[in-house]
């Protein structure tokens, strides 16, 4: 396949749309955008007079907040929207939302919204582009993007590596977006987690799953842990948090079974005690912080791909 | 006035009426509303002469058991009127109407009110279902004496299963005192949940909370052993999972009153549709939802060996306004009415499934019989309730032309063979398909 020098979309609703070589265009263009973030003056001109709306009907500071950041680093002028709740408050449908914005002829719009398949709603309304931002449990792909570009950074390839997702895989968009990249780009994927919380599926994608927190973390290269919520006590998916944290919490000891140079990656916001201990969290092993940064990197690449086409 | 009385004669067409044990060409006298006579050749005296087109089949009329016309209550949605005219254009002469309106018909009022509707439409006949609990809040069982005495055919408290074994044993066995059955909506809510699709790899990976197949088949099987302990008439509504087929055959095999129905979408799509185009079509949405490819044959293995009793088309309109959210927000349900004929004739009788005269008892004499109401044959001196099918006219399905009052349907576009040619009720032609050669005939001039 040759390189993709464009993406094939004007959207980015989920990394099951992209194609490997769309992937490899989206991460090569984070690392250039990921230099501006270096200089003293880290803004260039890439989005002047583009309009982008930031609409988050759901919670979220870090993806927020990063897609802001990106959107000013390339000098969009950018709306931000974020509902408490959902639109339904106050009796105002997405479709109708949209439709409003789209008076204002907005560019880009991202999208953070409680319901799979938002944007994809969105994406049959507006002429804007659309950036999922994160639906329902189903997509997060610029999550899945800057884990890939941390990756890729750490290890140099992201084709052979081992990786592990621990967690809450049913509820996660984090794991679904993952899932797709990994195994677009060849990663051999493992994905850990409680019986209760597996999704049907997984296996056809060509992922290992497991109930056992050693079998995954094995001689993996990359182990991501993700979130447990407290609400899944009451879907009677876990008993207790306490009993979630002795089978599938990430320790010291757990990690010594993976490969030497071991990566520990986590999407945020991170429930020490529960999920990850601390001695990981802040250890040696952990990419973390490398991840935010990257956040920002990949939002500004995929932005510019979408909206940014015309001005080169 | 050239004839003495209202008669007409259908002539020579083919006519497919299993319970008559009628499958050829024969002539059809109409006489003030009645079925006059019915054989070869029969004498046309002063009446006038419908000749049936070649390759047309008449039927007796076919009648849909589970519709939901929404009024009392939800008229934004449908009404009695327009889901009765949506019927005839389907070419159904009758249909049942589902409880579940605003206020629940739960009482013979509501029923009278309905029946009244029906009445003052004059398209398809209305046989109403009465619910089985007040406000089908599952708590107190309905008069069914009285419901039965002013009409109702059966009872459900469809859009919810029988709140609770009790109840549902107390419904059979009252019940069983007028003969009627209980029409069930099999769903265990636990394992149902918030689910809006078939738990399933397209529900994990779309992100969709699901609906196992397992919610629908355990509550099945409560109502089987329930039916079989107290000699009732149990009814399987809208079946989808395979899991069910199973506990139905199983039910009749040991000799439990038991009848199932499975509707057209049912045997036609998969969740695999709802990651068609952008994905998340909402008109995909319904409740049980689409399942996976190994229900759907279970579903037509069913049709084909005859374990599967009806089919239905649980017609459910909303509103476009309603349909266009978020898959999550938007309401469970399809429209069927004007749908179920061509994708019957396409997928099931073209498609070597079933034959012609199958499909007319799955869609006229087995309702007819469940239900006990007339019809589901034609009979001399019976009201003539007839359906003409074109089994090989060409269709394209248009949602926007369907004359439900709403037009959430996922079969646009769908090019299919079989229509509806005309609907007849009473006597009265009251449709002919204007897209089918020929079907004007069937209108006097």
């Amino acid at each position: 396949m040759t390189a993709a020098t464009k993406l094939r979309s004007r959207h980015l609703l989920g990394i099951a749309e992209l194609d490997p070589d769309e992937i490899e265009l989206i991460l090569d263009t984070a690392v250039a955008m990921k230099e501006i973030g270096t200089r003293t003056i880290k803004k260039v001109p890439a989005l002047r007079g583009r309009t982008v709306v930031n609409l988050f009907f759901e919670a979220s500071t870090r993806t927020r907040l990063s897609f802001e950041l990106a959107e000013k680093r390339l000098s969009a002028d950018t709306m931000g929207i974020t509902v408490a709740g959902s639109s339904v408050t106050k009796g105002e449908t997405l479709a109708d939302t949209a439709r409003t914005l789209e008076a204002m002829s907005p560019d880009l719009i991202v999208i953070r919204h409680a319901a799979s398949g938002s944007p994809h709603l969105l994406s049959t309304i507006c002429k804007a582009g659309i950036v999922n931002a994160g639906d329902g449990t189903h997509e997060h792909p610029t999550q899945a993007l800057l884990d890939a570009l941390t990756m890729r950074e750490r290890k140099g390839r992201l084709a052979g590596l081992k990786v592990a997702i621990v967690g809450d895989l049913l509820h996660s968009r984090v794991l679904r977006s993952n899932v797709l990249l990994l195994t677009k780009m060849g990663a051999e994927v493992r994905a850990c987690g409680p019986a209760t919380l597996i999704p049907l599926g997984l296996k056809a994608l060509g992922v290992h799953v497991t109930t056992s927190i050693d079998e995954a973390v094995k001689d993996a290269d990359v182990v991501m842990m993700l979130r447990v919520q407290h609400e899944r006590m009451h879907g009677l998916f876990l008993p207790s948090l306490r009993e979630y944290f002795s089978l599938f919490g990430l320790t010291p000891a757990r990690l010594e079974h993976a490969a030497s140079n071991v990566i520990v990656m986590h999407p945020g916001p991170m429930n020490r005690g529960v999920e990850i201990d601390s001695a990981v969290a802040d250890g040696p092993w952990s990419v973390i912080l490398d991840q935010v940064a990257n956040g920002v990197a990949v939002r500004m690449a995929v932005l510019y791909l979408l909206a940014g086409e015309e001005l080169t | 006035m050239a004839h003495a009385t209202d008669a007409y004669v259908l002539k020579g067409g083919r006519v497919v009426d299993p319970r008559a044990g009628r499958d050829g060409h024969f002539d059809i006298r109409i006489e003030n509303g009645l079925v006059a006579a019915i054989g070869k050749d029969l004498p046309l005296d002063d009446a006038r002469v419908v000749e049936v087109p070649a390759g047309f089949v008449s039927t007796p009329g076919l009648i849909d058991m589970h519709v939901h016309l929404r009024e009392p209550g939800q008229e934004h949605k449908e009404t009695i009127a327009t889901g009765t005219w949506s019927a005839v254009v389907g070419g159904f002469t009758g249909v049942a109407c589902m409880p579940n309106t605003d206020p629940v018909n739960d009482s013979a009022s509501v029923t009278q009110f309905i029946l009244k509707r029906a009445a003052e439409a004059g398209f398809a006949r209305v046989y109403p279902i009465g619910a089985v609990s007040l406000g089908s809040m599952g708590d107190q069982m309905t008069e069914m004496g009285d419901l039965r005495a002013a009409g109702c055919v059966a009872f459900t408290d469809d859009g919810k299963p029988v709140a609770t074994a009790l109840l549902m044993r107390r419904a059979l066995e009252y019940a069983g005192m007028f003969d009627v059955p209980i029409i069930e909506h099999c769903e265990d809510p636990s394992l149902k949940g918030d689910g809006v699709a078939h738990e399933g790899a397209v529900a994990a990976m779309l992100g969709l909370r699901g609906i196992p197949g397992v919610a629908e088949s355990i509550m099945a099987e409560r109502d089987i052993s329930l039916a079989e302990v107290t000699g009732g008439r149990i009814h399987v509504a809208h079946m989808s999972a395979r899991q069910t087929m199973r506990a139905v055959r199983d039910g009749k095999s040991r000799g439990v009153r038991v009848t199932c129905e499975v509707a057209p979408h049912h045997f036609t799509l998969t969740d695999e549709a709802l990651k068609d185009g952008a994905g998340y079509n909402t008109n995909l949405k319904m409740n049980p939802p689409l399942r996976e490819e190994a229900d759907r044959l279970a579903m037509i293995e069913g049709l084909r060996d005859g374990s599967v009793d009806i089919i239905s088309t649980d017609h459910a309109p909303h509103h476009a306004d309603e349909k266009a959210l978020e898959f999550d927000r938007a309401p469970f349900g399809i429209v069927g009415l004007e749908t179920c004929v061509p994708l019957c004739l396409d997928r099931l009788v073209h498609a070597g499934v079933i034959s012609l005269s199958r499909l007319v008892e799955l869609l006229s004499s087995n309702p007819a019989s469940l239900l006990k109401i007339p019809g589901g044959t034609i009979a001399v001196g019976a009201p003539a309730d007839l359906t003409v099918l074109a089994p090989d006219a060409p269709v394209t399905v248009r949602t926007a032309a369907l004359v439900s009052k709403s037009k959430n349907s996922p079969f646009d576009a769908w090019q299919l063979r079989g229509a509806t040619a005309a609907t007849i009720v009473g006597g009265r032609v009251l449709y002919a398909n204007p897209a089918v050669a020929d079907a004007a005939r069937f209108v006097a001039t």
